[in-house]
C-alpha cells in the first residue's frame, strides 16, 4: 500500500510538472513565418520624431568630435521652433560610445531597442559605426548620413540598403588631391603619411590613380599610438619635400611639432578631416605645453574645403548657421565642427520633407535616393541614387591663410574607381538657404 | 531541528544524496539558474536581453579571475588579451555568413585556444611572485592588441574583423518556442547563448575549488612553505588555475564577439583587464556570486545613471560624464564600506550574527 502511494505521488507529481511546463509554452511548434508589417513608422508620432546618434562625448576622440552633436541639436531647434517638419518637432538623442565600438554597439542597441528611434543620423567614426551597420540593417532602421568618410556606407547599397554616407568619401578626396598635386607640382617628391585604416587605405587608392611615380614613401601610423617620429623621420630621410597626411586633427598636431623638432620642412597637404586650424590650433600649444601658439604654424597648408566654415562669416550658409547658433546653441562659439553638424541636420531635415507627410523607414531610405540635387551647403552635389549611397561629389583645393581659407581650385567632383574629375556646373557651390532658414523640399516620388 | 523530522523518508534521503553530493548540489543550483535565466530573458525587451548577454561574458570572465585571484593569489591584469584571443578566434570563424562550425564548436575551439595560450603564459606566470605577475600580465594586456594591428590583413588592423553571428538553428527556436510560446530575436538567442555558457562555467568553476584542486589553491595562496612541505607542487598548482582563468577569459570573449557583433582591437585595451578586476573587487574577491553581481553593476550601472541624468534633463555631455562619477563613488563606498566586497562582506557579517547568536 504504502509503495504504491509513493509510486502514484511520484507519477503524479511528474505529470504536474510536466503539464505545467508544457502549459507555460505553446506545445506547438512554431510557425516560420514572422513577418512584422505595419511596424514601419517607429519612433513617429502626431508631433514629434526621435532620431538618435552615437557620438565620442568622452574620451580622447572627443575634442572637436563632441561638438558636432551640438550643432546638430542647435539647427533642429531652431526648425522645431519654425514650426518643425511636417508639424513634428524633430528630436535628437545623443549617446556616448566614447569611439569604443564595444560602447558603440550596446548604445546602439539601447537606441534602436529601448530608445525606438526612428532613424539614426550621422553615428561617427569608421570602426565604430561599422560595428553596427549590419545590426542596423537587419532592424530596417534608415542608418543615415554617417559622420565618416570611408567608401563602405555607400559602395554597396544592395547589402546595406539602409546605409548612407554623406561627406566626400576618401577615396574621391585622394584623386581629387592627386590631380591637383599632378597638374600644378608634377617635380614635388611626396610622401604619404597615413592614417592605418580605411582613410589611410581608400584615400592612398585614389592618389595613387594620378600620382603613382612621384611618391617617394609611405609611411603608416596607428591611431592611438602617439609617437610618430619615427614615420616623420623616415618621410625626412627618403627626401619627401611635399606631405599629403591623411590623418585626424591629432595627428596633425602631433606631425607638425615632431617635424619642427626635427627642422623638417615640407610643403604639407592635410586631407580635410585633419585639417581645422582651430581644433589643430588648440592641440598645438596643448601639446606643446604652450610653446606653440595658435595656428600659425598651418599657414601656407594646403587642404580640401566641402562645405564653407566659420571662416567665411559672409557665405550665406555660415550667417544661417551663425543665425540659429545664437538663438538655439549652447554654451561656446560657433565651430567648424559645429558647422559640420548643422550642415548634416539640414541634409536631414531635407530628406524628411522628401519622405512626406507619413515618414516611413523605408520611404526615407527611398526619398533620399529620389532626392535629385536640391540647394544645400554643401559645395557639390550628393551622389545618391539607387545605385550609390555615397555622399558629397566633390570638393575644391585651398590654402590656409591666417586661419580661413583660400580657394586654389573651382569645385572638382568625381566618383570612386575610374571616373574623371570634372569641374561643377551643378551650382550647388553658389546656393543659398531661403529666407527662412528651413529647406524647401517636395515630397519625392 | 533536522530535515528530515518534517520532510517524508524518501525526500530527505533523496534531499541529503544532494546536499551531501558537491556536483549534484551544484547541478541544482544551475538547474534553478537556468528557470530563472529563462523566466528573465523571456519577460525582457530585446536591449535588455542584449545587456544580459553583456553582463554574461562579464561574469563569466570575472569568474575565471576571481577563481584566479581570489583562491590562487595571482593578480592578473592582463585577463582583456585573453579574451581578445577568444574573441579574435570566433570572429575568424564567423566571417562568412555558412561558418564551417556550429556555435557550440566554435566556442570551444575558441575556448581550448585561449586555454594553450594561457598554458604558455601561466608556465611564465608562475615563476613569478606578487606584483611582477601584475606587471606580466599588464605587458600582456597592452601587446595582444598590437598583434592585431601587426596582422592587419587577417585580423582588420584597427577596424577589427565583423562578426556575422550564424543564423538561429530552427531545433533552438522550436525548443523556445515549445517552452516559452515566444519567438527568439537574434539578441535572445545570444543571450541564451551567454547564460548557459555562464552556468556551465560555474557549475564547473565551483566544482573544481570545491575539490581536492581548490584546496591545494587556497593551500598555495595562504602559505606557499606550508603548503610545499605538505607535498603540493606550488608550480604545477600555478600554472592549473592560470590555465583554468585563462580559458574561461577565452569563452568570455568568444560570447563578446557574438554579442558585440566586431573585434577590434580598441575594445580589448588595458580597460577591458582592470574593468574585471573592479567586478571582481566589487563582488568580493573570490565569490562567483560575488563575479556575478559585478558583472551586473558593471553592465547595468552606467546605462541606469545616464538615463537617470537624461531625465534629469541633464545635456547629453553631462548626462555621459555622470556614468564614471557614479561609477567613482560606487567604487570608493564599496571599499570604505564593504572592503570585502559586496558578497564578502554580506558574508562575513551573516557568520558573525550567526556565531554571536
Amino acid at each position: 500500500m504504502k509503495r504504491w502511494t509513493r509510486k502514484t505521488t511520484l507519477v503524479t507529481s511528474v505529470v504536474t510538472v510536466g503539464a505545467l511546463v508544457a502549459a507555460c509554452g505553446a506545445g506547438g511548434s512554431r510557425e516560420e513565418d514572422s513577418g512584422d508589417g505595419g511596424a514601419s513608422d517607429v519612433g513617429i508620432t502626431e508631433s514629434s520624431i526621435k532620431i538618435g546618434a552615437h557620438f565620442p562625448l568622452t574620451g580622447v576622440a572627443a575634442p572637436g568630435y563632441s561638438e558636432i552633436p551640438t550643432g546638430m541639436e542647435a539647427y533642429f531647434d531652431y526648425v522645431n521652433a519654425n514650426g518643425g517638419v511636417h508639424g513634428r518637432k524633430i528630436e535628437l538623442v545623443v549617446r556616448d560610445d566614447g569611439y569604443n565600438p564595444t560602447n558603440t554597439s550596446q548604445v546602439t542597441n539601447e537606441l534602436v531597442l529601448k530608445d525606438e528611434i526612428f532613424a539614426m543620423v550621422g553615428g561617427l567614426g569608421t570602426p565604430t559605426h561599422a560595428a553596427v551597420v549590419d545590426f542596423l540593417n537587419a532592424e530596417k532602421v534608415p542608418d543615415l548620413f554617417v559622420s565618416s568618410g570611408s567608401i563602405q556606407w555607400g559602395d554597396a547599397p544592395e547589402e546595406k540598403p539602409y546605409t548612407f554616407g554623406w561627406q566626400p568619401d576618401y577615396e574621391i578626396e585622394g584623386k581629387i588631391i592627386g590631380q591637383y598635386i599632378a597638374e600644378n607640382m608634377p617635380d614635388a617628391k611626396v610622401g604619404l603619411f597615413l592614417q592605418d585604416d580605411d582613410l589611410g587605405v581608400d584615400s592612398e587608392k585614389g592618389v595613387r590613380q594620378y600620382l603613382d611615380d612621384q611618391i617617394v614613401a609611405v609611411e603608416r601610423y596607428t591611431s592611438g599610438n602617439t609617437d610618430v617620429a619615427p614615420q616623420i623621420a623616415a618621410l625626412k630621410a627618403k627626401g619627401a619635400d611635399l606631405v599629403l597626411a591623411f590623418n585626424t586633427p591629432s595627428y596633425t598636431a602631433l606631425s607638425q611639432l615632431i617635424s619642427m623638432k626635427l627642422n623638417y620642412k615640407p610643403k604639407w597637404f592635410y586631407s580635410n578631416i585633419g585639417s581645422d586650424p582651430m581644433l589643430v590650433g588648440s592641440l598645438l600649444s596643448k601639446f606643446s605645453e604652450g610653446a606653440v601658439e595658435g595656428a600659425s604654424p598651418l599657414d601656407g597648408v594646403l587642404t580640401t574645403e566641402y562645405i564653407a566654415g566659420v571662416d567665411s562669416p559672409d557665405d550665406p550658409w555660415v550667417q544661417l548657421w551663425q543665425k540659429a547658433w545664437d538663438e538655439h546653441g549652447g554654451k561656446g562659439e560657433l565651430t567648424n565642427y559645429r558647422v559640420y553638424g548643422m550642415a548634416k541636420a539640414y541634409t536631414f531635415v531635407q530628406a524628411l520633407m522628401a519622405a512626406g507627410p507619413d515618414p516611413t523607414r523605408d520611404g526615407i531610405v527611398e526619398a533620399v535616393e529620389q532626392m535629385g540635387p536640391v540647394p544645400g551647403p554643401e559645395l557639390a552635389p550628393f551622389r545618391f541614387s539607387e545605385d550609390s549611397h555615397m555622399g558629397i561629389s566633390g570638393m575644391q583645393v585651398v590654402e590656409l591663410k591666417g586661419g580661413a581659407s583660400d580657394p586654389l581650385t573651382p569645385v572638382l567632383v568625381t566618383d570612386t574607381g575610374d571616373a574623371p574629375i570634372e569641374e561643377d556646373n551643378s551650382g550647388a557651390a553658389d546656393d543659398a538657404p531661403p529666407a527662412s532658414g528651413i529647406p524647401e523640399v517636395e515630397p519625392a516620388g | 531541528m533536522s530535515v528530515a523530522t518534517r520532510v517524508p523518508a524518501p525526500l530527505a534521503k533523496a534531499l541529503g544524496r544532494i546536499s551531501s553530493s558537491t556536483l549534484l548540489r551544484h547541478l541544482l543550483f544551475a538547474l534553478f539558474g537556468l528557470v530563472i535565466v529563462i523566466l528573465v530573458l523571456e519577460s525582457t525587451d530585446q536591449f535588455r536581453n542584449a545587456q544580459f548577454a553583456s553582463m554574461a561574458y562579464l561574469g563569466i570572465a570575472a569568474g575565471g579571475l576571481t577563481v584566479l585571484t581570489g583562491l590562487n593569489g595571482q593578480l592578473s591584469l592582463g585577463h582583456g588579451a585573453f579574451m581578445a584571443i577568444g574573441a579574435y578566434t570566433t570572429a575568424l570563424f564567423f566571417q562568412d555568413s555558412e561558418p564551417p562550425l556550429p556555435v557550440v564548436g566554435v566556442l570551444i575551439v575558441a575556448t581550448v585556444v585561449t586555454l594553450i595560450v594561457g598554458a604558455a603564459v601561466g608556465v611564465a606566470a608562475a615563476r613569478l611572485h606578487g606584483p611582477y605577475i601584475a606587471g606580466a600580465t599588464l605587458a600582456l594586456a597592452v601587446a595582444v592588441p598590437g598583434i592585431a594591428l601587426f596582422f592587419s590583413d587577417t585580423l582588420g588592423g584597427e577596424q577589427g574583423l565583423n562578426v556575422l553571428v550564424p543564423d538561429i538553428p530552427d531545433w533552438f527556436a522550436n525548443v523556445v518556442f515549445f517552452i516559452t510560446a515566444n519567438e527568439v530575436s537574434t539578441s535572445k538567442y545570444i543571450g541564451y547563448i551567454g547564460w548557459l555558457c555562464l552556468l556551465a562555467t560555474f557549475v564547473l568553476l565551483a566544482n573544481l575549488s570545491r575539490s581536492r584542486v581548490g584546496r591545494v589553491w587556497r593551500a598555495v595562496r595562504d602559505d606557499e612553505v606550508a603548503a610545499e612541505i605538505a607535498g603540493i607542487n606550488l608550480g604545477r598548482a600555478r600554472v592549473l588555475a592560470f590555465v583554468v582563468s585563462a580559458a574561461c577569459a577565452g569563452l568570455a570573449g568568444a560570447v563578446m564577439a557574438m554579442a558585440v557583433r566586431i573585434t577590434a582591437p580598441s575594445g580589448f585595451s588595458l580597460t577591458l583587464s582592470l574593468t574585471l578586476l573592479t567586478a571582481v573587487v566589487l563582488g568580493g574577491l573570490g565569490s562567483l556570486l560575488g563575479a556575478l553581481i559585478g558583472a551586473a553593476l558593471l553592465t547595468f550601472l552606467p546605462q541606469v545613471v545616464t538615463g537617470v541624468g537624461h531625465d534629469a534633463g541633464l545635456s547629453d555631455l553631462q548626462a555621459a560624464e555622470l556614468a564614471p562619477l557614479v561609477y567613482g563613488l560606487t567604487m570608493v563606498l564599496v571599499i570604505l564600506l564593504a572592503p570585502a566586497g559586496i558578497v564578502g562582506s554580506i558574508r562575513g557579517a551573516w557568520r558573525r550574527r550567526k556565531e554571536s547568536a
